[in-house]
């Protein structure tokens, strides 16, 4: 007997223990959950920390408001398996009392909305540890930061000045209203999320495998076609067979042609890409070297 | 499950020695950099009036690196050969982001330190060969760099090579080896030069690739720091009560016999529970939820080891400490709180013995206190017992944090030599 870890054990192994370290020294901790992919093996890392007894802290979704119905049917059907309370961060609630502007035009997104009810909800349920399913190799600003993240009082993070963090040793001390971003899954790449899916069984939203879809072409992305999203006049909508890598808000998620409907046919797919999935799929990361590090700053996830 | 291993590299090295560049460099000829990663970074080449991809903007994620063209803080970068996977920490070359290479320096199995053939070992490449042998990173490759620069002369190469054997024989590395690169132009990173037909050892990734990391970890000592006590007070799980935690070192099996410190009390393991079953054995690092015989008192911050084999347990620890912060020294007499495995109390440092000049390694005793990145050996007083081992023998027994108690900023990083006397 070797003792030998395989890689999806070690990481595993690791993502529990950082689990486990917030919980242990936060107040009230909370888990991000988008429905996405990432979300839900984190999902699941966090039922594995604890087990037999019941995931100690609520979920909550930040909704934009522009969902994918199957994402929404997979959280609610999600939750109530698990027996979770969810909370739901609204960014229409948000634009309806003014707290944010609504961007216009095709390309409108309320991707950089989400920040203002996220960081509302953390200050209105007094959360002190916020569970992220953020994988550094998702992009290069995420690349930097620490599994567990200090924020200020304003919910800003400093890529400049960020607590070392060494052996497995976290640091989750804080003062009241300032709160700590946990990302236990930041050392997982795409291609370790889908084979630990394969590897456990994960339930995942439909729209991640094959699937027909009425879509229209923008800067390379398929986009759904969708009442979320402004059409310019020479984008004609057309039926394809597609998949979406990541899962977002409608209008800034594109999906590509694909006919893989398995996972282990996305494994594949995954294992022979030349595109990074968020090139593959956000319009928002388009726009501009530095795009993610600004919204992070702000207090984005 | 598919079996590929994980191996954690750091890679260290002075300014401008080209490190981002070999990371890039590694990346692009495994074909793990993406069609549309190239085109951004083309694109910004292109911008900064360079007349060739510049690999380094693959790492240096942040504005103000991409700005000034130097890395601030630990990068992280996944890639994988069929036999491995890596995680691979680019730290800081500048002096006063040392800490920064602590961070990552401190989990990694490989270190990658890097010196420009043109210049030789310098006391940046000291400095880091230093802290890697400090942070007991098990293997140490010292890569040659820009070898294109010195027309791939062997005798260049073989005085840098020289240089550093005798400096490093003065610090404590287990394993060492050396290798002469070019990551600009792509010399044994991934494929054999064809330039440097002198060479006969492997390409770089070869190396990386080969390294047996599995020994390094320690298999002997068993130590369970409890994290998480588990009741679930439900029908079905009525009086569980189960002990969470991960694995520090060494091995458990149910039915082993286990003392509980600090209460000294021994009892037997009856199951060792995970979500997917109970397991029949669990080696370090697996986390994991253990249930035991007797219902004894242990909580968070409590260890479990054998009762032939116990970690050592005390409030007077003698430790080097680097010291990481911007703001304050670290004085005798200051006092910090302190995280060891799960464990939190309070130190107080009773004693500097003497501050490490990292370049020179003397030692020099009439130092009164240290500043950001300096190093020191000292004695501490914890106001609650550590069960501890020596960090030469123990990576996860034998570190600690010190974390200071107004700003609640992690300031210090230590490893223990042992009870003070």
């Amino acid at each position: 007997m070797s003792y030998e870890l395989s890689h999806l054990e070690a990481l595993e192994a690791e993502s529990i223990h950082v689990i486990r370290e917030a919980v242990a020294e936060a107040e009230r901790p909370v888990l991000l959950f988008s429905g996405g992919k990432d979300s839900a093996v984190l999902l699941r890392l966090a039922v594995k920390a604890f087990w037999p007894a019941r995931l100690p802290f609520p979920v909550m979704h930040v909704d934009t408001g522009h969902n994918f119905d199957e994402v929404l049917e997979f959280r609610d059907r999600t939750v109530t398996e698990l027996g979770a309370e969810l909370i739901v961060a609204s960014v229409q609630e948000a634009i309806d009392e003014g707290r944010v502007v609504e961007q216009t035009g095709p390309n409108a997104s309320r991707n950089r909305l989400q920040i203002e009810p996220l960081l509302a909800a953390i200050e209105r349920h007094r959360f002190d540890a916020v569970f992220g399913g953020a994988r550094r190799d998702e992009e290069k600003a995420r690349a930097k930061e620490r599994m567990f993240s200090f924020r200020d009082e304003f919910g800003q993070w400093d890529p400049k000045n960020q607590r070392p963090e060494l052996w497995s040793m976290y640091n989750a001390r804080h003062h009241n209203g300032e709160h700590i971003r946990v990302f236990p899954i930041s050392n997982w790449t795409e291609m370790d999320i889908w084979q630990y899916v394969l590897n456990q069984e994960i339930d995942l939203p439909s729209i991640y495998f094959s699937h027909r879809r009425r879509v229209f072409e923008r800067d390379g992305l398929l986009m759904a076609d969708s009442p979320f999203i402004q059409r310019r006049d020479d984008e004609a909508v057309y039926e394809a067979t597609v998949r979406f890598r990541t899962v977002g808000d409608m209008s800034c998620t594109g999906a590509f042609a694909s006919t893989a409907s398995t996972v282990e046919a996305i494994i594949d797919e995954v294992s022979t890409t030349r595109i990074t999935e968020r090139g593959a799929s956000r319009a928002d990361d388009l726009t501009a070297d530095a795009a993610m590090e600004d919204r992070k700053r702000e207090g984005y996830f | 499950m598919i079996h590929t291993d994980l191996v954690r590299l750091a890679t260290t090295g002075s300014v401008d020695d080209g490190k981002s560049t070999l990371i890039g460099r590694m990346l692009f000829d495994t074909k793990q950099i993406f069609q549309d990663q190239l085109a951004a970074i083309e694109a910004a080449s292109r911008q900064r009036g360079g007349d060739r991809v510049d690999l380094a903007l693959l790492t240096d994620g942040l504005r103000a690196e991409r700005e000034q063209g130097i890395t601030i803080d630990v990068a992280y970068r996944y890639f994988a050969t069929p036999k491995r996977k890596f995680i691979l920490a680019d730290t800081p070359g500048h002096v006063q982001y040392t800490r920064n290479m602590v961070t990552g320096a401190s989990t990694a199995d490989i270190a990658l330190v890097l010196a420009d053939a043109r210049n030789g070992i310098l006391e940046q490449t000291r400095r880091h060969a230093f802290i890697a042998s400090l942070l007991r990173v098990p293997h140490l490759v010292l890569c040659v760099n820009k070898m294109d620069l010195v027309d791939y002369s062997e005798d260049v190469y073989e005085k840098i090579v020289d240089e550093f054997r005798d400096f490093a024989a003065r610090l404590d590395i287990n394993d060492l080896r050396f290798v002469p690169v070019s990551a600009l132009e792509g010399d044994n990173v991934v494929e054999p030069s064809l330039n440097m037909s002198w060479y006969d050892g492997s390409p770089l990734l070869k190396i990386m690739e080969d390294i047996h990391v599995a020994s390094d970890r320690n298999l002997i000592d068993a130590r369970f720091p409890i994290q998480y006590v588990i009741r679930p007070h439900t029908a079905e799980h009525h009086d569980y009560r189960g002990y969470a935690g991960q694995i520090a070192s060494g091995v458990f099996r149910p039915g082993d016999e286990v003392i509980a410190l600090p209460s000294g009390f021994t009892t037997r393991i009856v199951e060792i529970d995970t979500y997917d079953g109970a397991i029949d054995e669990a080696p370090t690092p697996m986390s994991v939820v253990m249930r035991l015989e007797d219902n004894i008192d242990l909580s968070r911050g409590d260890m479990l080891s054998r009762p032939h084999n116990q970690p050592m347990v005390g409030q007077d620890i003698d430790a080097i400490v680097v010291w990481m912060s911007e703001s304050v020294r670290l004085r005798p007499g200051a006092k910090y709180a302190i995280k060891h495995t799960t464990r939190w109390a309070r130190a107080m440092v009773t004693d500097l013995q003497y501050r490490f000049d990292v370049t020179t390694l003397h030692r020099d005793e009439s130092a009164t206190s240290l500043g950001l990145n300096e190093i020191g050996r000292v004695r501490i007083r914890t106001t609650a017992p550590l069960f501890f081992d020596e960090y030469r023998r123990n990576r996860e027994t034998g570190s600690f944090i010190l974390v200071e108690e107004g700003t609640n900023n992690t300031v210090g990083a230590g490893m223990i030599g042992g009870p003070a006397e």
